[in-house]
């Protein structure tokens, strides 16, 4: 360690980019600390200390940011990561093989880099490609479908990169994806791109506020606030325009999760426009995306389209020509830390702190990004209300059922003959969403669906008639949440499927506070044992229920508060899983 | 909007300024409710969570930074609110040593916690740091309660000596790439250790005394020359 830390890094390399960072605040620190590690592949002590001096962040503190997030390094590691997923979806279809496959090829075991410097690899949560798992990153190159004969194309960044794969009807917010050129402006007007807003401008901020009010909206990132009231009350705290902030929420690292990537990568000006009407309704200045770091192409496509969107007068001072409307959008890139998709922990991020979640109340309409007060939404709860300004409440309204109303993306995966995107209006079953999937493999039968995401909940194939609606859910005792709908035939080994879940929490809860810091690691510990190491002793379930009661109850966050949930589920379904 | 609330707790109404954390409110009814990483003097950041109390709510509420409201009605000691603290205690138990933490022992006694309840359990450690003549760390005994990050921080000293290392189970407090705190913006004005609930942090001059080691060599071992700042 000595050795490397200390052999000569060449600092003049980072000099151009430094002279741009210069007077800026702290929360230029994850965008400076990603763009030098870009130059050096990690970030060296002399590169932290000069990131440190140019920013006038404390040393400890930059290490400490650092130390937090999973894509940044303070060891040597190379410019490129071949990354592959080991979560639960990817497992389901041979992310094992597919893993084993890579480490023969590279010599490596996960975590090591070649002894040349050139690659260094990792196992890593769930990437959001889940409808074509198993899946990898190689560098920034996106891969999907991968299979052990496929691995020398794919370290050769040659194996074809995924697209998103979408069905259902109607398709009132996914209707534009792979029919236009995402990166082309031009090509955005032509379907039907800012008639939503332009449309809505004709009314006052207040009278849209009672549009999305009566389009019965709820958010989509799994805590189901009505967008209307988020709105409206940002729009009525205290400050003014330029002290104000709309966030789109796009760090989507739910397992299981791969709704938002359609619209970030196959639709990017749909987000700024539909952030562009929140802006003109809650009266605020500044907008910001902030995109999970193992999204490369969404991040991408995001920045280009930003900068086209400024060129064409649609973001910036007195935009689509109107006197006083100013909004403008950063995109900020993650750097792997699931628990930065909390409202409160995105905060953090952004202002270059570590992603610890803050204590609600105040909440983040009055005491938002830098305190200021914020609408923060998910990627498809703006897409939805952009939707209500382009079709009209009316014409939203008649799909859904009348508490969940509109459509809703679902995530289809695991053992299933057509995994992707449904675009479905609120209603449909469970089976129903599963037969358009064209079920499980022929001759298998299901064993379980994991619903809402690793903060969700199983059920069993008995419950496959309950509609996916919100009142449906409360009904059967699972969250809606990311819309995931995740199937395990018969052939899954529920017992490691637990492990991986507990491994992953685990591996993201923030350590903040003491619950889900210690419940996590002990959750994982037994369930480890229990699916390969010794297997079930007597009072597991006794100490796995007193964990999972206790995170759920104490912890600060709804990352500790949903740890043990999906586990808890299983736990009841099946007992003799861990006993 | 009135500058008061009423509420009740364990069946007592209580009447406290807006603002007023629940753990202000009981205390002010002679009624104890237990805390670790909680310090008068520090910014409540919530963390150990042994605080937590019923108010009303789909979870329970960390009293040290919720505040009191119109009408809540909060139970400090029922059997979910000692069913968590017993199992954050008997978790805790199994991560660390806590043999110089006596407050936390207390609370393990009081709540009937299990010390030995995770047998297997992965403990986090760490090696001792012995890098300066005013005082050690050894994290073994650490429960991560920021205290000292807070003091060296904002809280008092603004000397931003400390932070983390790792994240969530692993999490330890540490320094700039591991530097000893000789190489640090330590300015070893102690209030770290001062306020150490759990003997991790600890004056070098003690460590030794406790090691038997001759006060006259305690003298000569703890009187290097500070390191003279640029
Ligand atoms: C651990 C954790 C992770 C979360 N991740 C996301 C996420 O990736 N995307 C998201 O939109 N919301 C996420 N949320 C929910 C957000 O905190 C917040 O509720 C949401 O962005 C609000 O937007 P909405 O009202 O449009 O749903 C997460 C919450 C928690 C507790
Ligand atoms: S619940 Fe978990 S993720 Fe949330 S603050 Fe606590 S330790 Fe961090
Ligand atoms: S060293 Fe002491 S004061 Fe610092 S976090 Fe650990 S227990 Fe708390
Ligand atoms: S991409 Fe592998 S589980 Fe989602
Ligand atoms: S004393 Fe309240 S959370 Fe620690």
């Amino acid at each position: 360690m000595e050795a490397t830390s200390t052999h000569a890094i060449d600092l003049t390399l980072l000099e151009s980019v430094l002279v741009r960072y210069y007077g800026r605040s702290r929360s230029a620190l994850l965008p400076l600390l990603h763009e030098a590690q870009a130059i050096y592949g990690w970030l060296p002590r002399e590169v932290q200390e000069a990131v440190s001096r140019t920013l006038r962040v404390p040393l400890a503190d930059v290490h400490g940011v650092v130390e937090f997030y999973a894509m940044f390094y303070n060891e040597p590691t190379a410019r490129r990561v071949v990354r592959v997923c080991e979560d639960i979806a990817c497992t389901l279809r041979g992310a094992d093989a597919v893993a084993q496959a890579i480490e023969a090829e590279l010599g490596l075991q996960p975590g090591e880099t070649s002894a040349d410097g050139r690659v260094t690899y990792e196992r890593v949560p769930c990437l959001g490609m889940c409808e074509h798992a198993p899946n990898g990153l190689n560098g920034t190159r996106l891969a999907g479908d991968l299979t052990a004969t496929a691995v020398p194309d794919f370290l050769a960044g040659v194996h074809p990169e995924p697209e998103p794969k979408i069905y259902g009807t109607p398709l009132l917010k996914l209707g534009r994806i792979g029919k236009m050129d995402p990166l082309s402006f031009k090509d955005y007007l032509a379907h039907d791109g800012y008639v939503g807003l332009r449309r809505v401008m004709q009314y006052t901020p207040e009278q849209i506020i009672q549009i999305m009010e009566s389009s019965a909206i709820l958010g989509r990132g799994g805590a189901m606030f009505p967008i209307g009231l988020k709105w409206k009350f940002t729009r009525g705290a205290p400050g003014t325009p330029a002290e104000k902030h709309i966030v789109a929420n796009a760090d989507e690292s739910e397992p299981g999760t791969f709704k938002d990537r359609a619209i970030l990568e196959g639709d990017p000006y749909s987000l700024i426009e539909a952030m562009s009407m929140a802006a003109y309704v809650v009266g605020a200045e500044n907008g910001w995306i902030f995109v999970r770091g193992e999204y490369p192409r969404a991040y991408e496509r995001l920045c280009h389209a930003v900068q086209r969107a400024q060129e064409e007068g649609y973001l910036g001072r007195n935009m689509l020509g109107r006197q006083g409307f100013h909004f403008n959008i950063e995109v900020r890139l993650g750097a792997g830390a699931y628990i930065c998709g909390e409202e409160t922990a995105l905060f953090e991020a952004i202002e270059g702190k570590r992603g610890f979640p803050r204590i609600k109340p105040p909440f983040p309409t009055t005491n938002g990004l830098f305190q200021q007060p914020t609408a923060i939404n998910n990627v498809e709860t703006l897409v939805a209300a952009l939707t209500v300004a382009r079709i009209g409440v009316d014409e939203w309204l008649r799909f859904g059922t009348d508490e969940s109303a509109g459509t809703k993306w679902f995530c289809l995966s695991g053992h299933i003959q057509r995994p992707g995107l449904y675009e479905l209006p609120f209603g449909v079953s469970i089976r129903e969403l599963i037969q358009m999937g064209g079920g499980v493999r022929p001759g298998k039968h299901i064993q379980a669906v994991l619903i809402g995401g690793a903060a969700g909940a199983f059920i069993g194939p008995e419950q496959l008639d309950a509609p996916l609606t919100y009142e449906g859910a409360r009904q059967h005792g699972f969250p809606i949440g990311s819309g995931v709908v995740m199937v395990l035939d018969e052939t899954a080994d529920m017992r490691r499927i637990l492990y991986k879940l507990s491994h992953f929490f685990a591996h993201e809860s923030c350590g903040k506070c003491f619950p889900c810091q210690i419940g996590t690691q002990r959750q994982m510990e037994i369930l480890q044992r229990i699916s390969h190491d010794g297997g079930p002793r007597p009072g597991d379930r006794a100490a796995l229920m007193d964990i999972g009661f206790t995170m759920t109850q104490t912890s600060l966050c709804g990352l500790g508060q949903t740890a043990a949930s999906a586990i808890m589920s299983a736990i009841q379904l099946w007992p003799e899983l861990v006993g | 909007m009135s500058d008061t609330v009423t509420l009740t707790i364990n069946g007592r109404s209580i009447t406290v300024p807006r603002q007023t954390t629940i753990l202000d409110a009981a205390r002010q009814l002679g009624i104890d409710i237990p805390v670790i990483c909680y310090h008068p003097h520090l910014t409540a950041n919530g963390l150990c969570r042994v605080c937590s109390v019923e108010a009303g709510g789909r979870t329970q509420a960390a009293a040290c930074v919720t505040a009191c409201a119109e009408g809540m009605v909060v139970q400090t000691d029922s059997e979910p609110v000692r069913y968590g603290r017993r199992t954050i205690l008997e978790m805790l138990a199994a991560t660390v040593n806590l043999a110089e933490a006596p407050e936390i022992l207390a609370l393990i006694a009081e709540y009937g916690a299990d010390a030995a309840r995770f047998p297997d359990a992965v403990q986090r450690e760490s090696p001792i740091h012995d890098d300066n003549p005013f005082y050690l760390r050894d994290y073994n005994q650490c429960i991560n309660c920021w205290r000292c990050v807070q003091v060296c921080a904002n809280d008092a000293q603004f000397a931003f000596a400390l932070n983390f290392d790792h994240r969530g189970y692993f999490t330890t407090i540490g320094t700039f790439m591991g530097d000893g705190l000789m190489d640090t913006t330590c300015v070893f004005c102690g209030q770290c250790v001062g306020v150490c609930p759990t003997g991790a942090l600890k004056p070098k001059r003690q460590a030794l005394l406790e090691q038997g080691v001759d006060p006259d060599d305690i003298f000569y071992q703890t009187r290097q020359k500070r390191k003279r700042k640029p």
